[in-house]
This record gives C-alpha cells, structure tokens and sequence, in this order.
C-alpha cells in the first residue's frame, strides 16, 4: 500500500531595492516594494490563483481521497497579505478542506540553522505563530530552508517536537538504499525522516517542457507508469518541488495544468496506491533504517549541499557580516529593528551571489533580480553598512537614555 | 598579413594582438608575411627578430624604402618607411610626429613630402594609406600566400589591392572602426574608405558581439559574412613589478589606462572620480595616457576640487604600464565605445579586479568583473566604492576572473582564425 506524497513550498524573498553608497546615511528603506509587489502579482496571476483553484477542484473531485502539504514562508504570507489577499484565501480555503497539510518552517526562509540555533529556533516560533494566526493549524512536519539537513538540524527539529523532517534522498546520505522508505535520523527516537525522490520530483519540476528530453512530452499516464514501476519496492514515493514549478517555471502553455489534473486520477488506477501527507505517511510505515547524516545536504544544484549560498568569498563575507550583528540587533529590543534584520537573513540574498557557473548562465540567473552576483553582494554590503549605522545610533540612544 | 603596428611599433592594442595572434597562428603551422608601413628602429633583440635584408622588390626610392625583415617563429615582418601611425588623435603618433619633425629638420628636404603638419593630420593619414596600398599589390605579387587578411581600415585597401593580383581571399579583420573612435563626428572619408572595404572583403572578422553588430548596424553589412574572433592574452599569471607610484599604506589607486579621447570616456572617470572622492578621501586617481582631452580634463579636475587626487601621468611606455597596474587597486575602462578592452584582461594578470563598460566588447567574455553603462557615473562610482571598501569584492572577482582568464588564450582565438582560413581555401572565389 505505498504513498505517494506531495510537498509544494511557496516562497516570495523581500528583495532589496538598488540601494547605493549615496543611499547609505540617508535612506532607510530597503525593500524594492514596487518589483516585490510587481513580481508577486505576476506569480499570482500565473500560478499561486490558477494551481490554488486546480489543486482545490481535484480535492473536491476525489472526495478527499486527493491530499497535498504546503510550506508557505513568512515573507510569502506577508506579500500575500499586503499586494494579493486573495492568495491568502484561497490557501486558506485549501486548509479549510482538511486535505492539506502546512509544513514548519523559518519564516523569513533564513540560513540561520548555520550560524545562529537561537535565531532559528526564534524563526521557526514566528513561523509557528503566524500559521497558527492565519490559518488555525499546528504544524507537525518540519523542512529546513531548501532542504537543508544533516544530523543536527534533525536533532534540532526533534527537540522542537516535530514527527517528521524532510530531506533530500541524494544518493550522499542513501547510499545503496533508496528514498522511498521512511527512515529516522540516528540519535533520534521520535522524529522521522522522509526523503525526496529527486527522479521523479524532476521529472516535473524541472524536465516537464524540456523538448531535448527523451521522454518529452510528459504524460500522466506515462509518469504513473513510472510511480507504479515502483510498487514492492517502495512504501511512499515523496514528490517534494517548488510550487512555482506551475505556470511559472514551466509556464501554462507547456500543458503543466492539465498534466496535473490528470494526474491524481492515473496515480490512483493502480491497486493500493493512495496519497497521504508527510505526518500521515511517517504514522502509516515502520522504520526501515538510521539515517546517518554529518555534512549538510539540500536539493539545490547537481551538488546537493550548500554551495549555491554558502562558500564563496562574497557570500562569506555578507553571512559572517550580517550575524555579527545579531547581539547588537537584539540589545536594541527594536522590533522593527529586529524584522529588518531578520528578513536580511532570508536565503536568498546569498543565492543571488553565487558565483557558480555563472558565467555558464543557469538556473541561477532566471532567479536572480542582479545582472551579477558581484552587484548583488555590493548592493546587499551598501545596505548592511546603512543597518549598522541605524543599529549604532538607537544603541548610542538607549545607552543615553539609561 | 597587413597590419599597421607590431611591437615594438605600437600605439594602442592593435599591435599586441597583431603580435599575438600572429604568434599564436604559427604554433598552428600557419606561415605568416606581415607587412608592416613602418619600422622607426631595429625591432628589440628581446623579440627574437630576425632581420633579412630584401632587395628583390625594386621600387622608386623616392616612394618607398623597402626592407625586408626575416621573421620570428614563421612570421616575415616587412618593412615600408613611413611616418603615419593609425590614430589621428593618438598620443604615440603625436610623440612621434615631434621626434620625426625634428630628425627631418636636420637631415635631408628628400623625405620632407611625407609631412605636412599643418594641425591637419587626416589628409596626409589617408595619403599614406593609399601609398601602403599601392605597394601591397607589388607585395602580393612578389610573396606566394593563400590568404590575405587585413587588419583595421588602414590596411584594409592593401588587402584589396593585394587580392586584385593575387586572387586570394581578403579577410578583413575589425579591431576598431571609425564610429567607435569619433562617436558621431565621424570623419566620412574614413568611414567610406571602411564601408567600401567591409562590402569588399570576402569575409570579416570582428573582435566582439558588440562590433559584429556596430558593422551591421551603422555599415549595412550582410551578418553572414562576419564571423566573431574574440581577443585574448597570452599569459595565465604575471609577476608585479616595482611600483611606479609610490603609495601610502591605506591609500588606494583607481587607474585609467588609455588614450586621453573621447572613445575611452576618460570624462566619465573623472566625474566618478569626484563622487567617490566625497565618500573617500584615501582615494588616487590616476589616468595614463595621452590624448586631446587631456588640458580639458585637467581643468575640470581643478573645477571640481579634486585636482590633488587625480593623477594625469602621461603616455606611458610598456614597462610603465606594467608598474601602473602593479600598482593599482581598481581598474576602470569606462569607454564609450569599445570593441574589445584588451587591457581589461591585462589588468586581471596583474592581479586588478575590473569595471567594465558595457559598451565594450571584452564585457563579453569577462564575466566576472563589474559591468556599468558608461554614462552611470553614480553606479561607476557605488562600484569603485565598494571594490575599496568591501575586501571580499575584490578577492571573489579575482578568484573567479583569473579561472576564467585561463580560457581566453590567444591559441583558441587563433584556432577560430585558422578555421576560417581553412573554411575560405575551399571557396573558389
């Protein structure tokens, strides 16, 4: 009776607005609030309205049969909130149905696991207090900024009390064994681990328009084919992928939504097959094996680690920056100073800084509002010397005020 | 081949890519005639030369004095006296102009045709090129080749001369072209003279992107017949020299490196210049070279009250050049129209990370420098400023760059050359 089980993350950064040293001592404002508000109308209009509606017709055509999980960042509710409500209700409307389940989360999408357990811990309770908020439900699934895992961050989502923890099911951390079991991370005695199936997860998100593929054009028929091709060997198949991947990155003209819409019926043809969601399916199976995992993965780039925002002189150089502040931000007790902060940390900036392969022009480029990583460091750098200053100023303040 | 500089006859880049695609060429068998207008002195030892004296083309002394030159690894280096050089506003030319004015003074009135130096150099240029052309169809008759490839508009005619004997094809190779130099005062006998010689040749080699579509766009040329050869170094790393200037320990130097002229938008650095200089004062600016914006620079300098910060250095020879860079924490190529930036690329062996224009065509294939419109003085100077301030700039761009250097090799430029040669024997023209 194996699973097959769904996790879309919905993420919208705050970019930052061209902020120049003419800037610095004089503007304080860094967010570009008119490309935000320009680029999330867009992804709206594009996927977040149409696939809400789709995902919702399907839960109501299958009779609950049809389930699905979500992790929204913080920052991706708030632009909800302040440029497109209706976003908001209508995954409001999907919660409503009971076939959705939200997956914790950082909320401002922070890399903070690798510099700071405090910040973490305090972004995950932000999160956990904003999905309470707005949509009434506890999380009991937790997913690290894209996918970063290793050991301790599952040791850390333990503790927090959650029962399941998603990673990605690179052959790194597998080894001779495959992702479409429930594993539990070593050293951990409630938590489980579920792992994505980057093959098939792929075959969607990334491979779904690409003509030069042998298998293009992808059908729902061909693809559940594939899923089936896994039964006796496997007990849940983890399509994990970004919930832009419809009508954004593979645009509506390439047949993604009808691909889709075919798709729960075809998956469901086969005997015993059924979806659930990550709580569920680490409730359904055993433990079939300890999941021993001492350097981080994630699921970006061919590499599967942490390359694509840590580990070049300029992303270095802005993360070691940024948390240095950290103390200094929370002696302040300025919330607005502390948000500002917080949404500096948001994984993005530092994607946007790499410096591999770009001069191949990736993936990394259609992501990035910079023509070059080198203008995204010095723009993030401008901004930084700027908060630094506010942050000097109110503490110079408070000290006299004391 | 036709060329109007070799090294050490040289003004600009011209020369050094002449040289070193040349060189590159004949590490691919390929043998290489240049025909150069001018040699002012024995070629530098140092550039293994070798020099063979010709006497097999007799021509009227009075119109040329024509050498041989034996070659330096399969290259033939020949020799017609003559006193022009290729940029009209160009500090070399003027330098040398001086030195020639003198030394014709004290010597014979035999040679006194060649100048007339009434403030009015393009007359006489164009003279001079037709005269080069003239004998380049002697030339092409007397030396065996299969090819004739031509670089620039001043060789350019020699090249069709050349094939109007021979029958070979004529690559015309574009380093530079008359609207790149003169923005929109173009001197229309130039750009005709290049016109008729892009419609001409039977296949055109463009240093960059940027210039392939310059030819397209302002020539009215067929695309098709214009392949992209882009420039390169021949070095992977170099040793700094001696500085040249001596600096404080947290004292910074930006350098421009070029002609002084409105093509290499030196006015552009200068007002960069000032707006970083009211951020940072620990600032130096320094701009090499000669040209005929150089007094209205210095005056808007002092205008602007940052005249103690700004360096004007002069026409600096090539091991000054290499000092400078050695020297320098910024390189800026702020041009306003720039077919490729060589320099650029020199500037990443010296270990200077780089701001490019990207009105150049060197922004093409160095990906990891900065990249600015020339007339964005605001976010030239947000770069400068940030190279000084935020050391991880720096040393990313360089990591990167230097990686990245190691694939743009003259060999694999030279590579793409043969294969046009190749490509063009087969054409029965």
């Amino acid at each position: 009776m194996p699973s097959i089980c769904f996790y879309f993350q919905v993420h919208q950064p705050k970019r930052l607005r061209k902020y120049t040293i003419f800037d610095i001592n004089r503007i304080h404002l860094y967010e570009a609030d008119d490309a935000n508000g320009q680029i999330f109308h867009k992804v709206a209009n594009k996927c977040y309205l149409p696939t809400n509606q789709l995902m919702l017709d399907l839960i109501k055509r299958f009779n609950g049969e049809f389930k699905i999980s979500y992790s929204i960042s913080g920052t991706a509710i708030e632009q909800m909130k302040r440029f497109n409500p209706e976003v908001l209700d209508s995954f409001k409307r999907l919660v409503d149905t009971g076939c959705v389940e939200l997956i914790s989360e950082t909320y401002y999408h922070s890399l903070s696991f690798l510099h700071s357990t405090n910040e973490f811990e305090r972004q995950i309770q932000k999160h956990k207090e904003l999905i309470q908020k707005e949509f009434g439900y506890t999380s009991q699934t937790f997913r690290n900024t894209e996918l970063i895992y290793s050991n301790s961050v599952a040791a850390t989502a333990d503790r927090l009390g959650y029962k399941a923890i998603l990673a990605e099911g690179t052959e790194k951390i597998l080894g001779w064994r495959n992702a479409n079991f429930v594993y539990q991370p070593v050293n951990c005695s409630n938590i489980k681990v579920l792992l994505r199936n980057y093959q098939l997860s792929d075959d969607i998100a990334f491979r779904f328009s690409n003509r030069g593929w042998a298998e293009h054009p992808l059908t729902a028929d061909k693809f559940s084919t594939w899923v089936h091709g896994f039964d006796g060997n496997a007990e849940t198949i983890n399509l994990f992928m970004d919930y832009e991947t419809f009508g954004e990155h593979q645009w509506s003209e390439t047949g993604i939504f009808d691909f889709m819409w075919a798709l729960p019926e075809y998956l469901l043809s086969h005997t015993g097959f059924k979806f659930n969601t990550p709580s569920q399916v680490v409730d359904m199976y055993p433990v079939r094996d300890k999941l021993d995992v001492h350097n981080y993965v994630s699921w970006a780039d061919t590499e599967r680690d942490l390359s694509a925002w840590k580990g070049n002189n300029l992303q270095d150089d802005a993360l070691e920056s940024v948390f240095k502040l950290e103390e200094k931000v929370y002696r302040t007790r300025d919330e607005g100073l502390i948000e500002t902060w917080q949404a500096l940390l948001t994984s993005d900036h530092f994607y946007y800084m790499c410096t591999k392969w770009f001069s191949d022009g990736d993936v990394h480029k259609y992501f990035n509002p910079y023509q070059s990583p080198y203008e995204a460091y010095i723009n993030y750098q401008n901004v930084l010397t700027d908060f630094e200053a506010v942050v000097n100023a109110r503490t110079a303040q408070l000290q006299e005020i004391k | 081949m036709f060329g109007w500089e070799f090294p050490p006859h040289i003004s600009g880049g011209l020369g050094v890519a002449c040289y070193d695609l040349t060189k590159s060429l004949s590490e691919l068998d390929v043998d290489i005639t240049f025909v150069l207008p001018t040699l002012k002195a024995a070629p530098d030892p140092k550039l293994h030369l070798k020099l063979v004296s010709s006497s097999d083309i007799k021509l009227n002394r009075r119109d040329i004095n024509f050498t041989f030159e034996d070659f330096l690894a399969g290259i033939n280096v020949i020799k017609i006296d003559s006193p022009i050089r290729p940029y009209i506003t160009d500090e070399g030319y003027l330098k040398f102009l001086e030195e020639y004015n003198t030394k014709i003074n004290a010597s014979t009135t035999e040679e006194s045709y060649n100048l007339h130096f009434s403030g009015d150099y393009g007359p006489n240029l164009i003279a001079e090129v037709f005269r080069y052309s003239y004998i380049a169809g002697i030339i092409s008759q007397k030396t065996p080749h299969d090819i004739i490839h031509a670089h620039d508009w001043m060789t350019a005619l020699a090249g069709i001369e050349a094939r109007k004997y021979s029958g070979k094809p004529f690559i015309y190779h574009v380093h530079a072209l008359e609207t790149d130099r003169s923005g929109i005062n173009v001197n229309k006998e130039i750009y005709d003279l290049e016109k008729f010689a892009l419609e001409s040749a039977d296949r055109i080699i463009a240093v960059s992107h940027f210039t392939k579509n310059n030819i397209i766009q302002f020539y009215g040329i067929d695309p098709n017949k214009i392949s992209v050869v882009h420039n390169a170094v021949s070095r992977t790393k170099v040793s700094k020299q001696a500085d040249l200037i001596r600096k404080k320990p947290d004292e910074k130097i930006v350098l421009f490196l070029g002609r002084v002229t409105f093509q290499k938008g030196p006015d552009y650095f200068l007002e960069a210049a000032a707006k970083v200089l009211k951020k940072n004062k620990k600032v130096r600016f320094v701009i090499a070279g000669y040209g005929d914006m150089v007094n209205k620079l210095v005056e808007r300098a002092a205008e602007l009250r940052i005249g103690r910060n700004v360096h004007f250095t002069g026409f600096l020879k090539r091991e000054e050049v290499e000092q400078v860079f050695s020297a320098s924490d910024v390189y800026v190529m702020s041009s306003v129209s720039e077919p490729f930036g060589i320099s650029c690329l020199e500037a990443v062996l010296f270990d200077v990370p780089v701001i490019i224009s990207k009105q150049s065509g060197v922004a093409e294939v160095l990906s990891h420098s900065l990249k600015v419109d020339f007339w964005d003085t605001n976010e030239l100077a947000n770069m400068i400023y940030a190279l000084l301030k935020y050391p991880a700039l720096e040393k990313e761009l360089l990591t990167q760059a230097s990686e990245e250097l190691k694939h743009i090799q003259w060999i694999n430029s030279a590579q793409r050359v043969k294969e046009i040669y190749d490509d063009l024997s087969l054409i029965k023209l």
